[in-house]
């Protein structure tokens, strides 16, 4: 099912705030097309950052980014964002719009579609997260999974190549992680899931990257990264209580 | 106080509720200008005004009790009308046994009739349109768009910080924050400059997140259907009878 086509290639980057602290230190990554990879690491490393990085929000320092082959830089920042399909940590920031409806409309509406085409993908989009019910509500009032489905559709709604989710199931309950999960699985794109929820990893990816102080310290199989206990403490990574990786098996 | 704006929608669907919201805005405004134009002793002039808002607030699916209670919000504005009787001078008219100015009894009168009738108007509009279709018909009535958006994110993002400033002062009273006197309010002050650092980090994450999704500065028109003329010949009724009503009882009086 994967094609060889690279989605995401990250060579190099490096990024200090104007304060001097340096976050990315030479980050290195490549995604293929259709993959689903974890980015895990723990509080501090440079994920957010990194992922802040994808879709141009933060400027290139150093180093380069291409998605689909084509590099980013202020020419392409409008055809990288759509490609890029950011999901926030904080739902709340991500709707901001008054109604559920006008959110999903928000990014199609900047690529200048018109009135028809946004109502389509509106309703797709919504239809792929299974929020249809949703759309004249006020994102405020969801909770916690509903928001969390809604700001996928957000972005679902612009027709990205690659989704990049920023720890998409911090906060939720159980019941909220297992609808995330599985409509995750469904989703046929490429994704890059930032976490430091390691059996979320292991159920969606097959592959796992671990950042630490700014750089790509490891890149495998998900269940052998897990596996390796010495490596998870070495970058303050713990599996749950009781939680074997083994026993749990690989993703599917 | 918290949110108390969500509570002023009513959950019934009536044909007020369906009527464009630019329309209602106009509607509500001119109605309340003929209310406000009308000299305050044409008394027949307030009692037709005041069926036409009693039937709306009917037609919107208020009931009695219901109503009643949001009336109350205009008690803090006419308190003071109240006084003016005892207060002014002139001629003196007696009333319950007291002596009360007479042209002080006109103008609380005419304080009183003019807001409660302005808050019937507002009631109607408020229970029949979500904040979110105001802030649209606004932006159809050529607000500036600038003015529209910071009114549209205040009201998405005000729910969120009263929460933010509750679950503060939450964990302020878990504590033993017991505030009695001035000098006790240091926390607070220090939780208001909390809650200010922490939406201004907000609003940077909330733009970044607008240029994820391909913000370029502006905000994008989201298309709605326009009011028809049915909905503008409907929200004009209540403006034509308050102004007619007004000009006839300037006329005759």
């Amino acid at each position: 099912m994967h094609s060889t086509a690279n989605s995401l290639t990250v060579t190099d980057l490096s990024f200090a705030y104007p304060n001097g602290h340096e976050v990315l230190d030479g980050l290195s990554l490549s995604v293929h097309s259709g993959e689903r990879v974890a980015l895990l690491g723990p509080n501090g490393a440079g994920k957010t950052t990194f992922a802040l990085h994808l879709n141009g929000v933060l400027e290139l320092q150093r180093g380069s980014i291409n998605v689909n082959d084509i590099p980013l830089n202020e020419e392409n920042l409008g055809e990288i964002r759509r490609r890029v399909g950011m999901v926030f940590q904080n739902a709340d920031d991500q709707l901001f719009m008054p109604s559920v409806r006008e959110d999903v409309a928000f990014g199609p509406a900047n690529l200048g579609l018109d009135k028809a085409q946004q109502a389509e993908r509106v309703a797709e989009a919504l239809a792929a997260v299974d929020a249809s019910d949703f759309a004249e509500r006020t994102p405020h009032h969801l909770s916690g999974g509903e928001k969390r489905r809604v700001a996928i559709a957000t972005v679902l709604a612009m027709h990205p190549d690659l989704l990049v989710l920023d720890e998409p199931t911090s906060g939720l309950d159980p019941a909220g992680r297992r609808e995330l999960t599985n409509l995750l699985k469904s989703l046929p794109l490429t994704q890059l899931i930032i976490t430091h929820d390691l059996p979320l990893a292991l159920e969606l990816c097959p592959r796992s990257v671990i950042i630490s102080g700014g750089r790509v310290v490891a890149d495998g199989p998900t269940e052998e990264l897990l596996s390796d206990t010495q490596l998870l403490a070495q970058h303050r990574l713990e599996l749950p209580y009781g939680f074997s990786p083994v026993v749990a098996g690989p993703a599917t | 106080m918290a949110g108390a704006h969500r509570h002023l929608l009513l959950h019934t669907d009536s044909p007020l509720h369906r009527i464009a919201p630019e329309a209602k805005i106009v509607g509500t405004f001119l109605f309340a200008v003929g209310v406000a134009l009308t000299p305050r002793r044409a008394v027949w002039a307030f009692a037709i005004d005041a069926v036409v808002v009693l039937s709306l607030l009917a037609i919107a699916g208020y009931r009695p009790r219901q109503a009643l209670t949001r009336f109350a919000a205009v008690l803090p504005f006419v308190a003071f009308a109240v006084f003016i009787p005892f207060i002014a001078g002139g001629d003196k008219t007696d009333l319950f046994g007291l002596s009360l100015s007479t042209e002080g009894l006109w103008a609380s009168w005419n304080v009183i009739a003019k807001s409660v009738l302005g808050t019937g108007a507002s009631l109607i509009l408020a229970g029949t349109t979500p904040i979110s279709e105001v802030v649209r018909g606004l932006g159809r009535l050529r607000m500036p768009p600038i003015v529209v958006s910071i009114v549209a994110f205040m009201f998405r993002y005000l729910d969120l910080i009263v929460e933010e400033m509750g679950r503060m002062r939450v964990a302020m009273t878990a504590r033993g924050h017991d505030p009695r006197w001035l000098w006790q309010a240091k926390p607070i002050a220090s939780a208001a400059g909390a809650m200010f650092v922490r939406s201004y980090e907000r609003g940077e994450r909330v733009h970044s997140a607008m240029l994820a999704r391909g913000f370029s500065g502006t905000m994008p028109q989201m298309e709605h259907e326009p009011a028809s003329p049915t909905d503008w010949a409907r929200s004009l009724t209540p403006p034509v009878v308050s102004i007619s009503l007004a000009l006839v009882a300037l006329i005759i009086l």
